[in-house]
């Protein structure tokens, strides 16, 4: 599939209608969803006959393009009901096949290797402090194979010190520096839309990993 | 919510260390029929706990896994690899509940999705 065609099959996704700014919800547009998923399969084969993890699916975005670029499974999690619904919507819409599963990211246990990928667009942490440090700490022990996330241009030493030194990447890279468009969701944003400079991450976790099950 | 996930999930309540596998309660069991592809599916067999996975096809209804785990030269036949398929992709928990092997504390399956949301104690 062409990036045009990724691009604009998830420009027909349906948003967030009633956002909760606790949990940081903007969606992630079709623009970076797709340079994202685009990047992980054809720079590194990340996605396709793989098992990818869609961590704060939000509306199903992320989990949406590595299902049209062939990933083999897609499974897609997040804390909110409102979400999960318009997610499932979303894939029905495209007739494509995930699986869902509601959770707090910071207290999922699992078992084993069965994630290859895990591709996300975590909460920034400008309302809960860290929540995207902790986004990728459980990312890089899930994912078997390779993350792929978006994190604040802003933040990129703090991103990568903690990824190598605390979350036991072994290779953590800023493929590109994107902006993303927020448009005026909340009450708060007094602009119509800005822009804020984000890193294309991609990590890798040392081997061996797993929560002790 | 399908066997590859159910595979995956643990009980994470706050103390619990023997969470796997989560028990099924069944209320409703939906077949989706999902293209074969046996290189996946040989790749994947290398990674499930095939106990849970028996135990966990025969409460959705299906009871044509061996009980033993098959050595690896089964995974080359194609009978062996289509029940194997069918068990850990194409059954779907619609309605019911995953049980916390521990305390008994049932996550409950609504439209196949599995609510593993923790209450405030259990965190």
């Amino acid at each position: 599939m062409k990036l045009k065609q990724l691009e604009s099959l998830l420009g027909d996704l349906q948003q967030f209608s009633n956002p909760k700014i606790e949990l940081e919800q903007y969606p992630t547009g079709p623009h970076i969803a797709s340079r994202l998923l685009y990047t992980a399969e054809n720079s590194f084969g990340d996605v396709s006959n793989k098992v990818v993890a869609d961590f704060g699916c939000g509306c199903g975005t992320l989990g949406a393009a590595a299902a049209l670029l062939g990933a083999e499974q897609v499974l897609a999690f997040d804390i909110d009901t409102e979400s999960l619904e318009l997610a499932s919507e979303n894939a029905e819409e495209l007739e494509l096949d995930i699986n869902f599963v509601q959770c707090d990211i910071r207290n999922l246990v699992w078992r084993g290797q069965i994630v290859d990928t895990v591709v996300m667009n975590p909460p920034f942490g400008t309302r809960k402090k860290g929540a995207d440090m902790d986004f990728l700490c459980v990312a890089l022990q899930v994912a078997s194979q390779a993350v792929y996330s978006l994190h604040k241009t802003s933040t990129r030493d703090h991103v990568r010190r903690a990824a190598l030194r605390d979350f036991n990447a072994s290779i953590a890279e800023v493929l590109c520096e994107l902006q993303f468009d927020v448009p005026q969701l909340y009450k708060f944003h007094k602009k119509k839309e800005v822009s804020i400079a984000v890193d294309l991450w991609r990590f890798v976790p040392k081997r061996n990993q797993g929560n002790g099950l | 919510m399908r066997l590859l996930t159910h595979n995956m999930l643990s009980s994470n309540i706050k103390g619990v260390t023997n969470g796997f596998p989560l028990g099924i309660e069944v209320e409703k069991v939906i077949e989706k029929q999902v293209d074969f592809n046996p290189d996946f599916l040989k790749n994947m067999f290398l990674k499930i706990e095939w106990k849970a996975l028996v135990d966990a096809s025969r409460s959705l209804g299906y009871a044509e896994l061996p009980e033993e785990a098959p050595d690896s030269s089964l995974i080359h036949s194609e009978d062996f690899l289509r029940k194997f398929h069918h068990a850990i992709l194409e059954l779907h928990l619609e309605e019911g509940a995953l049980v916390c092997p521990q305390t008994g504390r049932k996550f409950p399956v609504n439209k196949g999705i599995p609510n593993m949301l923790l209450h405030e104690d259990e965190v």
